[in-house]
């Protein structure tokens, strides 16, 4: 237990604050080897967490690293930075905090390295780097506590396997380190804690009063929702209403393309010329910056924005929370109410926009939700083993090891406490010698056993490379937008992938305006202005989440109470008829509707199993489809269903959902899909397979690389069960295939299909055919595609007949 | 066979799905810048242990085509190995794989900038190779004419339906083909590059390399 000096009781009492039980809590179990506070936004949760260490560097401390602080945001460090220094400052504490992230100059990094500050800012990523340096023990020789902000957030992806990772490092060199997690609400608070304490020691849970009950409901408008859709560009006269009655308003957006139509709309529509804005992960960091710091001002009355807006700054005055789009995920949407009213005793209030009829039900479903503060989570499942190959290669960086010690410490981190030893040695003979069923590399081992037996880079200058491709993100490839001209404005990031497929004179949004694709200038896209034109819409790969296994359940528990008073009438109508004319999907059954359209055969599947796994059901389906002879011609995936068309007529659909089938279809006809690729390349680079980053290296030396599908293809032709690949199949499962969607929506139906064939296009299949998104049959038709497009450019260029001009 | 044919200089000429040069007259099949050995290249530099497979790849593919044509001449047209070290550190096997596809046929390695000089391997080591009316080598020069040569692994881009594709391809005009690269582990460079496009005529084409050779008007 810390006592709290007199001088911050004098300092509290002078600013008329009082300890939140939470903090005092804090103190009062400072000595516990971990514990884990959640705490609502607004709560004082960060200070609480600084509290112990603020106490006991009051005095005297010597010189040295005391505590670590780990957020997942850079801009946060800064702003806690300067939220500590109001304190230290005020109380004349002699504690130094400095912050160390990927912009800190290279000096004052040095410089940290050898005389590190009391308190240190970082993040996951800067952290792995610092464990990386042969200084490392001498670094954290002093070390008590680390605290980790936001620890929910980082719970949610690789970052946090890596950061537990590095912190089995620490408390290897410091076995008395003490650990604090900080977190917002989250359903499962033990699984968090598992997450943070060293295994197998327990962690103590404090929970904060959560505060007052949020303020929500659905948005009102005259307007109807669309059938289809995400834009609800239906509410803008709505929104704009909002923003008039409110000091701030966030909207909130689910993907990047989403929002930047928005405010492109919002700002047609804004005929007061209210100051609004526009933030996103794809803006220039210079515009972002301008836009939070108006907000910091307090000079704006709404931003658009994404999930960038939905970590812990604290952005002054927000009082309305506007969620366009249904929100997926009731977990994400309560922190997101949370951005409203930093104060903690008063409610926040929000409201939800769904963009289609479908979402809103979704959206009724997620208010019952937050009301009955039901919150959903997925298990996120062991931590993956391409994060443990990047450790391994960060632990050789820092000197030579015993593979023995270093499997100890590695299963002291939650992620990796179930982590046998068998697993471990295939990641090291990885990291060593490739793992590849044919031994090449036995001169050039990347790792080498010395004659102790312990391991240890071969060539020293790899330590630089391994450095420089540190860290878990993955970036699609971008290239940089700036205006036309010189010094032009940058402006922000397209994906390559859409650059590629923009010719000059082609419009887009980007940052709200729509700009003009001029040239491709040394990997730059120059652009000038032209308002005049309907944009193309700009796709960012972003994460596009799925709605939630609770979610989609809590839509089905709608579908089966008619007359549904608690829907709006449009839409209880819309299910009336469905229920008329088809049926209406039920939990523990599956739908299937089967129907002709137009001269094509049509088949929808009502899985409710979320947009990925309804995308990879769409793959596999025709996949087998195709192999039937009943020729797919395409499909479209929603959160909801999946409609595949151009078949053969499709008598019984059981046979096509055997497990079995779709299993070997995952393994074998999958294995080719674009989905596959991107997972493994995102695996291959996180394990060091795939150099990002080389020393000295040029940008625009495109010639020399080769695409990562090139390594895919070739390990999946020469060596199918390398570890790579069984990584990629393991988080495809997990991931963007979210077969394990698949195979629990098939155990939660069994053979309880329903076969309907309404002999017309149903009112819940509508929508699907107004869907975009809509997914041809590869293979054939891209063959097809390619001739029917070169032909016509050839025609064009008067070159249809000649072989060479 | 998949291909699509043309004339250069006079000579019928085919360009092959899978990114060889066929020259049916002659029985001569040229491929580019195989890299043989690139992966081991790498990892001796103390970068990335990649896939070993690259070479028993792209030699599966350059026997594929031998079979399918049955050619008497081979020409390599430089860059056929990632470095002379990675020459010399082929493995035993590999080389007389080699060996095996040169029996019978006359080979020619032509030099390219990553194995400037010459290799222990069978066949004939050239700068450059003159077979009027065309003229084989590694780096196409402005003002040549009957040139057929390789270096710059051209690619091309092709926008159909909102989806972009993406292959490898052969660019011809009146004067010159640049192949693209055979070898497995190999990137590509955009044909709009300054390079490609300031040395392709204006009324160059592109031909895609795949399971059906497509032509169409070079991007640029």
């Amino acid at each position: 237990m810390t006592t709290l000096p007199q001088g911050f009781h004098d300092w509290f009492a002078a600013r008329g604050w009082t300890l939140h039980a939470h903090q005092r809590a804090m103190l009062d179990r400072a000595d516990e080897p971990s514990t884990l506070l959640i705490a609502p936004t607004g709560g004082g949760k960060t200070l609480a967490g600084f509290l112990p260490s603020l106490a006991e560097l009051a005095t005297d401390p010597p010189p040295g690293l005391h505590t670590l602080y780990v957020s997942p945001l850079k801009a946060l460090t800064a702003d806690i930075k300067r939220n500590l220094r109001a304190p230290v400052e005020e109380m004349g504490l002699p504690i130094l905090v400095e912050d160390r992230t990927g912009d800190t100059p290279a000096t004052r990094k040095r410089r940290q390295r050898a005389d590190p500050p009391h308190i240190l800012l970082t993040t996951p990523e800067s952290l792995a780097l610092l464990i990386s340096h042969e200084d490392a023990p001498r670094i954290f020789a002093g070390l008590q506590r680390v605290v980790v902000d936001e620890i929910h957030a980082l719970a949610e992806s690789r970052r946090g396997d890596q950061l537990m990772l590095a912190l089995a490092r620490l408390q290897a060199l410091r076995p008395g380190l003490k650990r604090v997690g900080l977190s917002a609400t989250v359903e499962d608070p033990a699984a968090i804690a598992r997450l943070l304490a060293r295994h197998p020691d327990p962690c103590a849970i404090l929970l904060a009063d959560p505060g007052p009950d949020p303020d929500i409901g659905m948005l009102e408008c005259d307007a109807l929702p669309p059938w289809s859709g995400g834009g609800a560009a239906y509410a803008i006269p709505a929104v704009l209403a909002q923003v008039k009655e409110h000091r701030t308003t966030l909207i909130f957006h689910n993907t990047r393309a989403q929002a930047e139509i928005f405010f492109h709309r919002l700002w047609l529509a804004n005929d007061d010329a209210l100051p609004i804005a526009i933030h996103h992960g794809s803006l220039d960091r210079e515009q972002r910056k301008r836009v939070e710091a108006a907000m910091a001002r307090g000079e704006l009355r709404a931003i658009v924005c994404t999930g960038t807006l939905d970590l812990g700054i604290d952005w002054g005055d927000v009082d309305l929370i506007i969620q366009i789009g249904a929100p997926r995920n009731v977990k994400r949407l309560v922190q997101r109410i949370g951005r409203a009213n930093h104060r903690y005793d008063a409610p926040s209030r929000a409201l939800l926009v769904p963009a289609n009829r479908f979402e809103v039900v979704e959206c009724v479903a997620a208010l019952e939700a937050v009301r009955e503060r039901a919150l959903d989570g997925e298990p996120r499942g062991p931590g993956p083993r391409d994060v443990l190959c990047q450790h391994i290669l960060i632990a050789a960086c820092s000197g030579p090891f015993a593979a023995d010690a270093l499997f100890d410490e590695v299963t002291t981190a939650g992620p990796y406490s179930g982590l046998t030893r068998n697993e471990f040695d295939d990641c090291l003979d990885f990291c060593a010698t490739g793992g590849y069923a044919l031994r090449r590399y036995d001169r050039w081992q990347r790792l080498m056993r010395r004659a102790d037996g312990r391991w240890q880079l071969r060539d020293p200058r790899s330590a630089r490379r391994i450095r420089m491709n540190i860290g878990t993100i993955q970036d699609t490839d971008t290239l940089k937008v700036r205006m036309r001209g010189r010094g032009g404005r940058p402006l922000g990031e397209i994906e390559e992938g859409f650059a590629a497929a923009l010719s000059p004179g082609d419009t887009f949004l980007i940052g709200g305006q729509v700009v003009r694709y001029e040239s491709l200038r040394e990997m730059t896209v120059e652009v000038s202005r032209d308002p005049g034109r309907k944009p193309r819409i700009a796709t960012f790969m972003g994460t596009k989440f799925a709605t939630s296994t609770q979610l989609c359940a809590r839509m089905l528990d709608i579908f089966a109470q008619p007359p549904w008073p608690q829907l709006p009438r449009h839409t209880a109508s819309w299910l009336a008829l469905q229920a008329e004319v088809s049926q209406l999907p039920q939990k523990g059954r599956l739908l299937v509707e089967s129907f002709a359209h137009e001269g094509r055969e049509h088949v929808c599947l009502y899985g409710f199993a979320g947009r990925n796994a309804q995308q990879t059901l769409g793959l596999l389906l025709t996949g087998r489809l195709e192999e039937m002879g009943l020729h797919p011609l395409g499909f479209v995936a929603t959160d909801y269903a999946t409609l595949i068309w151009g078949l053969d007529r499709l008598d019984d659909p059981a046979p096509l959902l055997e497990p079995a089938a779709l299993r070997a279809g995952l393994e074998g006809w999958l294995a080719g899909n674009a989905v596959m690729k991107r997972t493994f390349r995102a695996s291959a680079t996180i394990a060091g397979l795939i150099e990002r980053n080389l020393p000295g290296q040029r940008k625009s030396g495109r010639q020399a690389t080769f695409s990562s599908d090139i390594l895919y293809d070739t390990l999946v032709k020469y060596d199918p069960d390398h570890l790579m690949l069984q990584i990629t199949r393991e988080e495809a499962r997990r991931g963007l295939v979210d077969f394990g969607r698949i195979e629990e929506l098939l155990a939660r139906v069994g053979n309880r299909i329903d076969h309907v064939r309404p002999g017309r296009v149903t009112p819940l299949a509508a929508p699907l055919f107004l869907e975009v998104g809509k997914v041809p049959v590869a293979g054939a038709a891209e063959e097809r595609l390619l001739a029917q497009e070169t032909d016509r450019l050839m025609r064009a260029a008067g070159l249809a007949k000649t072989g060479a001009a | 066979m998949n291909g699509h044919g043309f004339t250069l200089a006079g000579t019928r000429l085919v360009a092959l799905g899978s990114g060889a040069l066929w020259w049916p007259d002659r029985s001569l099949l040229c491929v580019s810048d195989l890299h043989l050995g690139k992966s081991e290249r790498i990892a001796r530099k103390g970068g990335a242990v990649l896939p070993p497979y690259d070479t028993r790849d792209t030699l599966n593919r350059l026997a594929a085509d031998l079979a399918r044509t049955a050619a008497r001449i081979v020409v390599s047209l430089g860059d056929s190995f990632d470095d002379l070290g990675a020459a010399q550190a082929l493995p035993e096997a590999e080389r007389l794989w080699i060996a095996r596809l040169q029996a019978g046929r006359r080979w020619v390695w032509i030099e390219g900038n990553h194995d400037p000089g010459p290799v222990e391997m069978g066949g004939t080591h050239l700068a450059e190779l003159p077979l009027p009316p065309l003229t084989f080598r590694h780096i196409a020069r402005t003002g040549a004419s009957g040139e057929i040569s390789g270096h710059y692994h051209p690619k091309v881009t092709v926008r159909a339906h909102r989806r972009s594709l993406t292959r490898p391809a052969f660019l011809v005009d009146r004067d010159r083909v640049i192949l693209p690269a055979y070898g497995t582990y190999t990137g590509g460079l955009r044909s709009h590059d300054a390079a490609l496009s300031g040395l392709m005529r204006a009324e160059a084409v592109a031909i895609l390399t795949g399971a059906q050779p497509h032509v169409l008007p070079m991007p640029r």
